[in-house]
């Protein structure tokens, strides 16, 4: 297969600066070497493949955005979505693991955590010496996370906590899990190691959907941790938001990438692709559809640029980013389902990789705030009227 | 130590290029250029070596602004300085070599490192020409190096049908081949790194070229394929046509 040479119609490359483009460029190079060659074995076999993870963090891809005192690139927010978007191009469950490495994970130890929470697992997660993991779903609360049952009760140097919690992304592989519990309640944030008694992670099976990331259950029964194992400065359910808003960011980037490589793949597909003697790609019903991909992943692209240079600035709102998430999963998804019908039967088979980026989309609507989720929350933002209940 | 690594911009193996035109040159609209791969693995080579036994790694251009894009990605990897030898006329290897070779007696490093040819042009001249024009020894074609104390160092080459090793005094000359190392990625540090070291320019003086580009042309378009027929019975008909035709048996 030809290498992988971008899409922009645009010519938005020309609003990244050199480095930006680099970064783009390094990790693009990264996946098409590493991951595609092993990306469809894995999704197969329902596997995350573990050895790109000391691969992900010699090239500095986990919390990339966060200072250098803790081993970090302090990249902007652009770089950062472009990195997201060259490994979603890849496939949405490394994408979803560097997500929550860094954003659901670095990110409020980062921001929540104490000095010593810091330096002690902010170094370990940016090297990939351990993995983490964020519970905030609960069986019965998707949608609804305030409504958690999870509880943490403090008790004598410490807290205990009870309650489960469902589709944990890294959950079974996670080393530190971020959990959120409510405390006399309250909504607060802990750290729980692997291997502290009355704490298990067993691993989801039966996905149709993101089968290359693990997705696990966390279960607490009586679950004692340690007092310093608060994240003391977080507090109500705007700080798991907060991290939500991070990773909602990168999924806004990317979904980017997939449709790219679902418009690449259609693309050259439909001009060799021979029907009543024509190339597919001759017929206007073909071409229509491939003008779509490319319309959106052009605005797509203009949307998310615009994002991370507000984000960079301060000046993102988080409805903006609930624009950007909502907008680009949506169209990837289009553009996903447009491009298998492009391949007719082939889209099917996982010699290409449409079929599979099809269904890790289906996920990649859902979690993060569904897409209804979001239309109501811009809905709210601009009537004054919260529609949610 | 002093380790300098010679890089040049070309366009991407994948690029589809267009003859310009003036039919003598590219043309250079939409073609994405990159660092040229055999320089990648000169860059590498020197990163190592600076690992092994310290120094500093100079990575050095000739070329117009576009080459600082592959100076940063140098510096990104790892190299602590890069030098562009600004110059934007087209430039024939004796010219660059002359320019190069001026500038590197000046800068006296102890390991010159090129890639074994640029995939532009495809001279694999600029690397020997220097050394010649140093009077440093050289090995081309290299995919080996180690370092026999401070001053000596004993490079292993490509030959036809197998591999020589050859012992050099210091300073020398190299040209990497494909199989010397496994250049790495830039970090996302190094990337961000690199924003805060310089790219220091320097005017050149090359002399004029000694050789001049007439005319270029692509390959002829491959003609259609020739069923000589099917079964047992075509095989005659096959092997007379590789023999007399193709003449290739
Ligand atoms: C592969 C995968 C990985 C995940 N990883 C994580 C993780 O790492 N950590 C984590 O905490 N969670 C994770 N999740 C969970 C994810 O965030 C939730 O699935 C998501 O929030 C939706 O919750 P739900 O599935 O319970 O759906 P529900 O909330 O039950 O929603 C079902 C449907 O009803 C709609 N709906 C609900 N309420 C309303 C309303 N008020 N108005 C209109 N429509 C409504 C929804 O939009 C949806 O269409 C993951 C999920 C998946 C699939």
């Amino acid at each position: 297969m030809p290498k992988f040479q971008g899409v922009d119609y645009y010519n938005s490359d020309d609003l990244l600066s050199e480095d930006e483009i680099l970064v783009r460029n390094t990790i693009r190079e990264f996946v098409d070497e590493n991951v595609i060659p092993i990306i469809e074995k894995h999704y197969r076999e329902g596997t995350f493949p573990m050895d790109l993870i000391p691969k992900m963090a010699e090239l500095g891809l986990f919390g990339s955005t966060l200072p250098e005192k803790y081993g970090c690139a302090g990249m902007n927010n652009v770089a950062y979505g472009l990195v997201m978007q060259e490994l979603e191009r890849g496939d949405s469950g490394l994408r979803s693991f560097a997500s929550v490495q860094s954003g659901l994970v670095m990110y409020p130890i980062f921001a929540f955590g104490s000095e010593e929470q810091k330096d002690n697992w902010l170094p370990q997660l940016a090297s990939g010496k351990a993995v983490g993991c964020f519970g905030l779903t609960e069986p019965d609360f998707g949608s609804n996370p305030g409504g958690m049952i999870t509880r943490a009760e403090k008790v004598k140097d410490g807290y205990v906590l009870n309650g489960a919690k469902m589709w944990i992304t890294n959950g079974t592989i996670a080393d530190i899990a971020v959990v959120w519990a409510k405390l006399n309640g309250e909504i607060k944030g802990f750290l729980v190691e692997k291997g502290t008694k009355g704490y298990t992670a067993p691993e989801m099976t039966g996905k149709h959907s993101l089968r290359s990331s693990v997705t696990s259950e966390l279960v607490f029964q009586d679950c004692r941790i340690p007092e310093q194992n608060i994240l003391q400065k977080s507090g109500g359910l705007k700080s798991p938001l907060m991290c939500l808003t991070q990773a909602r960011y990168g999924i806004a980037w990317g979904t980017i990438g997939s449709a790219m490589a679902c418009y690449d793949t259609a693309l050259r597909y439909a001009k060799s692709r021979i029907q009543f003697d024509k190339p597919i790609a001759a017929f206007q019903m073909t071409q229509e559809k491939l003008v779509y991909m490319l319309t959106e992943i052009t605005k797509a692209q203009l949307l998310c640029v615009r994002l991370g240079r507000l984000k960079d600035q301060n000046k993102a709102k988080f409805t903006q980013i609930s624009l950007a998430k909502r907008n680009n999963v949506h169209h990837a998804l289009e553009i996903a389902r447009m491009a298998r019908e492009i391949l007719g039967a082939n889209g099917i088979l996982d010699e290409y990789p449409v079929m599979r980026h099809s269904a890790n989309l289906e996920s990649v609507k859902t979690y993060e705030g569904t897409h209804e989720m979001h239309t109501l929350i811009i809905g709210e933002d601009i009537t004054g009227i919260p529609a949610f209940v | 130590m002093r380790l300098v690594a010679c890089v040049n911009h070309v366009p991407d193996t994948e690029t589809k290029v267009k003859i310009g035109a003036d039919g003598k040159s590219i043309d250079r609209a939409g073609v994405n250029f990159v660092i040229n791969p055999y320089d990648e693995f000169a860059v590498e080579e020197c990163l190592r070596l600076k690992e092994k036994s310290g120094g500093e790694v100079i990575a050095v251009s000739l070329g117009g602004d576009p080459h600082k894009e592959t100076l940063r990605k140098a510096l990104a990897m790892g190299a602590d300085k890069a030098v562009l030898l600004k110059d934007d006329s087209p430039r024939d290897s004796f010219s660059v070599a002359r320019a190069l070779a001026d500038y590197l007696k000046e800068l006296s490093p102890d390991i010159i490192f090129f890639g074994k040819q640029s995939i532009d042009s495809d001279d694999a001249a600029v690397g020997g020409m220097v050394a010649e024009m140093l009077g440093l020894p050289s090995a081309s074609v290299v995919v080996g190096l180690e370092l026999a104390g401070e001053k000596n160092a004993v490079a292993e080459r490509e030959v036809e049908g197998g591999h020589e090793k050859v012992a050099v005094s210091l300073p020398a000359v190299f040209t990497a081949q494909k199989g010397l190392n496994e250049p790495r990625y830039p970090s996302l540090k190094g990337i961000m790194g690199a924003k805060g070291k310089p790219i220091e320019e320097k005017q050149p003086t090359p002399p004029q070229n000694k050789t001049e580009v007439r005319s270029m042309q692509k390959p002829h378009a491959k003609g259609a394929g020739k069923i000589v027929g099917t079964g047992a019975g075509a095989v005659s008909e096959l092997v007379r046509m590789l023999h007399e035709e193709a003449k290739v048996i």
